[in-house]
C-alpha cells in the first residue's frame, strides 16, 4: 500500500505541489487528472524519489520512503511508467526489459519476460529492434512490460495513453485493469479522464499543486465540475 | 620506398592504438556522464610511472604491472568520487575544468612522489626488431596491439553482453528511465571512472616501453585521445579506436613523408578537416535524445 501524506515540492524557489496526501491499496485503481501543468507528473517523480520534496512523508506498506534512495524504491515494489515512455530508444527491445529486471533475480527475470512476449507478442517478434524504432504504442506496452520487470507491488503510469490510436488506448487500459486484477496497486494520471475515471476505483482531481476534489471513480464521473471541465460535456 | 611506408604504417598504428585506448576511456566516461576527463591522459601517466617504481623496487613486472593499473583504478575512483559526485550539479563545462585541476593535481604528485626524468619498462619480448617487407618492427609494438585488441573485445563484450555493462549504456541514453529501473546511477558512474582508469593505466604500461613515460607525459596522451575520441564521434567506442588509429596513422605519415617537426600539427588538421566536413566524426551519429 501506498500513502503519500502533506506532500510539498518544488523546483528551485518555485513550490508546485502543496499539501498533496494520496492513497492506494492492493487491487485498486487511483485515477489522478488534472490540466496541464497541473503537478501530476511532479507528484509521480517526487513519490519515486528522482524529485526532491520539501515537506510531507511517503510510505510503502508502512515504511517510510523519505530517506530511500531512488534506486532501492524500486526494490522495494516501486515502479514507474515514465510520461513520455523514456524507452532505451538506441537499445534493443529485449535489452530494455532486461534492465527492467535490474533489481531482480536471474530466474524472475527469465519468467517475466516470458509473460511480457506472451502477453504482448509484437515484442517478441521485435525483440532484437531497437526500442527507437518501435511506435508510439509498442513503446507504451515496452514501457509499461519494462516496468512490471522489477514485480512491483505499487505501480505509478503516467499518460500511459498519451499519443496512442483509440484500439491502442483500448489495450493499454485493459492491461492496467489486468494488473490491478493481479492485485498490484495502481495510480494512474491521465489527461483521458473519462476512460481513467471509468476503470478507477477512486480518483482525485488536481489543480495548481493541489487535490482539489476527491471520491470514487463513478462519483467524478457524475460530478458537474469535472464533467465541464475533464470530461468534455455539461 | 615501400619499407618506409611499411615502416610509417606499423608506427602509426602501434601509437594509434595507445590513443584509441585512451580515446576509449574518454568515450566511457563522457557516455555516463557526458563530461569530457581531461585527467584520462594522467591515469596512462600513473600506470606507467607506479609501474616503472614498484618495479624498480624490485617486485617482478607483471606484478608491478598489476599495481599500476590498480593505482590508476584508484585515481578514477578518487576523482570521481571525491570531486565530480560532489560538484553534479555544476555545469558540464565546469567538470570539464575539474577534471583539467584534476590532471593538474596527478602531474604535481607524480612529480613528487617520483621524479622528474623520463623512464622505460622492459620491452616484453626484447627489443630484436622483426623484420616485415624491409621495415624493422619493434615486438613491444606487436605486445601493443594485442594489448589494445583484447582491451577492446573485452569492454565490448562487458557492455552487449552483461547487465552491468547494459546498464552503462542505459545510463548514457536516459539517466532518469535507468533510475526508475533500479539502477544507483552513482555506484555505475563510479564502476564506469574505475575501468576508464584502468583501461588509460594499461595503455600506459603498454606504452611505456616504446615511447617512455615522465611524470607530465599525461597532457599530451589526453589531448591526443579527446583529438582521437572527436574525430571517430565522441561517445562512440568504435569511433574512438577508428579515431585513434587514424590519428596515429596520420601522425605517422605525416611526419615521415612531409616533416616529422609538425607531427602533432597534422593531427590536428586532421581532426580540424574532418568535422568541418563531418561534425558528428567518422562513425559518430548525432543522437537526439527524446524527451
Ligand atoms: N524541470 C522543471 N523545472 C521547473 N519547473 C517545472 C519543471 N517541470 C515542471 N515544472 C513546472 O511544474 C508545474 C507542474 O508540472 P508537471 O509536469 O508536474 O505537470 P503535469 O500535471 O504533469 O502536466 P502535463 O499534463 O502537461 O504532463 C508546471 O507549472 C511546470 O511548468
Ligand atoms: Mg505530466
Amino acid at each position: 500500500m501506498l500513502e503519500v501524506k502533506d506532500l510539498a515540492s518544488r523546483y528551485g524557489r518555485i513550490e508546485v505541489l502543496h499539501d498533496v496526501s494520496l492513497k492506494v491499496e492492493p487491487g485498486k485503481i487511483l485515477a489522478l487528472i488534472g490540466a496541464n501543468g497541473a503537478g501530476k507528473t511532479t507528484l509521480l517523480k517526487a513519490i519515486s524519489g528522482v524529485q526532491p520534496i520539501s515537506t510531507g512523508t511517503i510510505t510503502l506498506d508502512g515504511k517510510p520512503l523519505n530517506k530511500v534512495q531512488a534506486s532501492e524504491r524500486v526494490k522495494r515494489g516501486l515502479a514507474q511508467v515514465p510520461e513520455g515512455r523514456q524507452v532505451f530508444g538506441g537499445m534493443s527491445i529485449e535489452d530494455n526489459l532486461l534492465l527492467g529486471g535490474w533489481t531482480s533475480s536471474a530466474t524472475n527475470v527469465q519468467a517475466d519476460l516470458q509473460f511480457a512476449y506472451e502477453t504482448f507478442p509484437v515484442l517478441f517478434e521485435k525483440k532484437d529492434l531497437l526500442a527507437g524504432s518501435l511506435s508510439g504504442g509498442q513503446q507504451q506496452m515496452l514501457a509499461i512490460c519494462r516496468a512490471l520487470m522489477s514485480r512491483p507491488s505499487v505501480i505509478l503510469m503516467d499518460e500511459p495513453s498519451m499519443g496512442l490510436s483509440p484500439l491502442l488506448i483500448d489495450q493499454v487500459f485493459a492491461a492496467i485493469e489486468l494488473l490491478k486484477k493481479k492485485g498490484l496497486a495502481i495510480v494512474l494520471v491521465e489527461q483521458n479522464a473519462s476512460v481513467a475515471l471509468s476503470i478507477a476505483d477512486d480518483a482525485s482531481v488536481m489543480e495548481t499543486g493541489r487535490i482539489v476534489l476527491r471520491g470514487t471513480g463513478k462519483e467524478l464521473q457524475q460530478d458537474q465540475r469535472v464533467k465541464e471541465l475533464y470530461l468534455g460535456h455539461a | 620506398m615501400l619499407s618506409d611506408l611499411v615502416q610509417y604504417a606499423a608506427s602509426g598504428v602501434t601509437v594509434g592504438a595507445i590513443y584509441a585506448l585512451i580515446a576509449l576511456g574518454f568515450t566511457l566516461i563522457y557516455n555516463s556522464t557526458h563530461v569530457a576527463n581531461f585527467a584520462q591522459g594522467d591515469f596512462a601517466m600513473l600506470g606507467a610511472m607506479t609501474t616503472v617504481f614498484v618495479a624498480a623496487a624490485g617486485v617482478p613486472v607483471v606484478a608491478a604491472g598489476i599495481l599500476g593499473i590498480l593505482a590508476a583504478a584508484c585515481a578514477g575512483l578518487l576523482l570521481y568520487r571525491a570531486a565530480i559526485s560532489f560538484a553534479k550539479n555544476s555545469s558540464v563545462l565546469g567538470l570539464i575544468v575539474l577534471t583539467i585541476g584534476a590532471a593538474i593535481f596527478l602531474k604535481g604528485v607524480a612529480q613528487i612522489v617520483f621524479d622528474k626524468r623520463f623512464h622505460s619498462l622492459p620491452a616484453w619480448f626484447g627489443t630484436e626488431p622483426i623484420k616485415v617487407l624491409d621495415a624493422t618492427i619493434q615486438p613491444q609494438s606487436f605486445v601493443v596491439l594485442a594489448g589494445a585488441a583484447v582491451i577492446v573485445f573485452a569492454l565490448v563484450v562487458f557492455t552487449k553482453k552483461t547487465l552491468i555493462g547494459k546498464g552503462i549504456l542505459a545510463i548514457s541514453q536516459n539517466q532518469l528511465a535507468a533510475t526508475l529501473v533500479g539502477i544507483n546511477v552513482t555506484t555505475i558512474v563510479t564502476l564506469a571512472f574505475v575501468i576508464s582508469a584502468a583501461i588509460g593505466g594499461t595503455a600506459g604500461i603498454l606504452a611505456t616501453p616504446i615511447t617512455l613515460t615522465s611524470y607530465d607525459a599525461g597532457t599530451l596522451l589526453s589531448l591526443k585521445g579527446f583529438a582521437a575520441a572527436m574525430l571517430g564521434g565522441m561517445g562512440s567506442p568504435m569511433g574512438a579506436v577508428i579515431g585513434g588509429l587514424v590519428l596515429g596513422l596520420v601522425e605517422a605519415f605525416g611526419g615521415g613523408l612531409i616533416s616529422s617537426a609538425y607531427k602533432d600539427a597534422f593531427a590536428f588538421l586532421a581532426i580540424l578537416v574532418v568535422l568541418a566536413l563531418r561534425p558528428q566524426g567518422l562513425v559518430g551519429s548525432f543522437v537526439r535524445e527524446r524527451v
